[in-house]
């Protein structure tokens, strides 16, 4: 089995969602003959043809209206939206249009529309380019959003958020496109919206999604540290609380990662739910290690904007000192 | 664009105002729709009014005339001559069927009535703008050429009033007699595929609904 780039998973995953399902179509800026300005696309215009991989304006609300027009039409278009920062100008279709018309029209209208987003810092890019929108699109009910950290779960998560009936954000850590790990095409996937355990510990629970789940993961695996469990949270719409919740009756600790800023962040809900399930559990209040409350900061700052591998194992000690 | 990818020989039409003119997904809908020829025509009914906005404030140009900055054919038609917005409406989507790409139709006309309720039309125009326009109902002109081309006579008109009348009556009646829905029906649809999440506030909102000793009171 070989090795594969994160990027080069969603790649095959797209193309096999193409190929399973005809009615796939995606769409966006420079993913055509480019394949994407980080090639997530790279080679499928050239297999599928224009009218499968479409070319778009600069345009993020068409984007997004036109894959709700093509979607009411029977097809199951995959947005790509360049930056994350580039989402905003679509944030009317998507939570205005797109997340309301299988409610609106009483569940006669389904809206299988994937918008895949590159999201998070740690490429030194300019203003717009290193943001984490996501927790505005889990406050949208009608959404599903997920984020995959490695390889093998952007292949298979992409391929099931295309499959899903429901409109999916699907979040792509753009830092680690050009992590590699074995990918196992014929393997039994994780459902979508599972988290999952990738390193069992003791001591305490750290959640984490999409870019940071490698950082929490050295974080666990550095030398005399405590026996910290990491939890892969995957999907952040809906959240899997029954995996966080066991682990949390069993470490009585937790520590929430983002790099999205903190205030109503992922981590207040998650710190939210925990508390109304598992309270009798908590040696600790649940800690939070994030962004910071500010506008994503310039390149040069950007390593101490992001949650690190030494800031993760401070809020690790200073729970574990309750 | 759907349509242009299943190969079906159709187009669609999308109605809007004077108002939504100026919001820029309609802007956005021209341009992807230029870009790709799409069957589409695109009809602006202006009626010289967004609550009390009136047109000066959204264009400095006629609106049909925007089309031709995105590169597709615009045309103006008297909203209120019934006739003639049909032929308009119908030579755009056949242009539109037949590869033609989109066209923008603007019907002039003018809103008799206020926008709402709430709103008050006597603070921001002017009473003979609305008697002017009155002398061009469309429906009494459709009438007159009927009547006078002899193509309908007045028991005609007298059945068709009376039919319509009581098809608003039976409309009024039946929305009236419609029930309210069940509370726990706000749950559905949210979702093709109900996340657990979600389906934990229906029940628990639905354990505590059930909690009211006089259950059909609280519901």
């Amino acid at each position: 089995m070989s090795k594969i780039t994160l990027g080069r998973a969603l790649n095959e995953g797209l193309r096999k969602s193409m190929e399973d399902d005809a009615k796939v179509v995606i769409m966006g800026e420079d993913v055509g003959k480019l394949g994407g300005v980080f090639r997530i696309t790279d080679g499928l215009q050239k297999d599928f043809g224009e009218d499968r991989v479409i070319d778009t304006p600069l345009a993020e609300s068409g984007i997004v209206g036109t894959a709700i027009g093509l979607a009411m039409r029977g097809f199951r278009p995959v947005c790509e939206i360049q930056f994350d920062g580039f989402v905003f100008p679509a944030f009317d279709q998507i939570t205005t249009q797109l997340a309301k018309l299988h409610y609106r029209s009483r569940g006669k209208v389904p809206m299988p529309v994937t918008i895949r987003i590159p999201c998070g810092g740690g490429i030194g890019a300019v203003e717009h380019h290193s943001e984490s929108p996501e927790a505005y699109f889990c406050h949208t009910p009608g959404l599903k959003v997920v984020a995959c950290s490695n390889p093998v779960d952007a292949y298979f998560m992409i391929q099931q958020a295309i499959s899903s009936d429901d409109p999916v954000i699907f979040f792509e850590p753009k830092r680690r496109y050009w992590e590699k790990a074995e990918l196992d095409p014929a393997a039994t996937p994780v459902p979508l919206h599972s988290a999952q355990v990738l390193r069992p510990g003791r001591d305490v629970t750290v959640l984490a999604y999409g870019p940071t789940v490698k950082t929490v993961l050295d974080a666990a695996n550095a030398d005399d540290v405590p026996d910290i469990e990491v939890i892969d949270l995957r999907t952040l719409s809906p959240l899997d609380m029954d995996t966080v919740v066991a682990s949390v009756r069993r470490t009585g600790r937790c520590v929430v990662v983002h790099e999205a800023p903190n205030t109503l962040g992922l981590g207040a809900e998650i710190a939210a739910r925990i508390t109304e399930e598992a309270f009798y559990s908590l040696e600790a209040p649940v800690l939070r290690v994030t962004g910071f409350d500010t506008p994503y900061v310039p390149a040069r700052l950007e390593e101490h904007y992001l949650p690190d591998l030494d800031r993760v194992l401070d809020a690790v000690d200073r729970t574990l000192a309750y | 664009m759907g349509m242009q990818r299943d190969g079906a020989e159709d187009a669609v039409i999308a109605y809007f105002g004077d108002g939504a003119s100026s919001q820029g997904d309609v802007n956005e809908a021209f341009v992807f729709a230029a870009a790709y020829n799409s069957p589409v025509v695109f009809f602006c009914q202006n009626n010289q009014w967004a609550i009390s906005e009136p047109t000066e404030r959204q264009s400095r140009i006629p609106l049909y005339r925007r089309a031709s900055g995105f590169g597709f054919p615009g045309i103006r038609v008297d909203g209120n001559d019934v006739l003639a917005c049909l032929a308009v409406t119908r030579k755009a989507l056949e242009d539109a069927r037949t590869g033609q790409g989109p066209t923008l139709i603007e019907a002039f006309t003018y809103r008799m009535g206020a926008h709402t309720t709430s709103d008050d039309p006597t603070r921001y125009r002017l009473a003979s703008d609305l008697e002017a326009w009155k002398l061009k109902d469309p429906l009494e002109r459709m009438k007159s050429f009927l009547y006078k081309q002899q193509l309908a006579d007045r028991s005609f008109f007298s059945d068709l009033e009376e039919e319509s009348d009581q098809l608003a009556r039976e409309l009024r009646r039946n929305v009236r007699a419609m029930p309210d829905p069940e509370p726990l029906e706000l749950f559905a649809d949210v979702y093709v595929d109900t996340p657990p999440p979600l389906q934990q506030q229906r029940d628990r909102f639905g354990e505590y609904l059930d909690s009211f000793v006089d259950g059909a009171e609280a519901r």
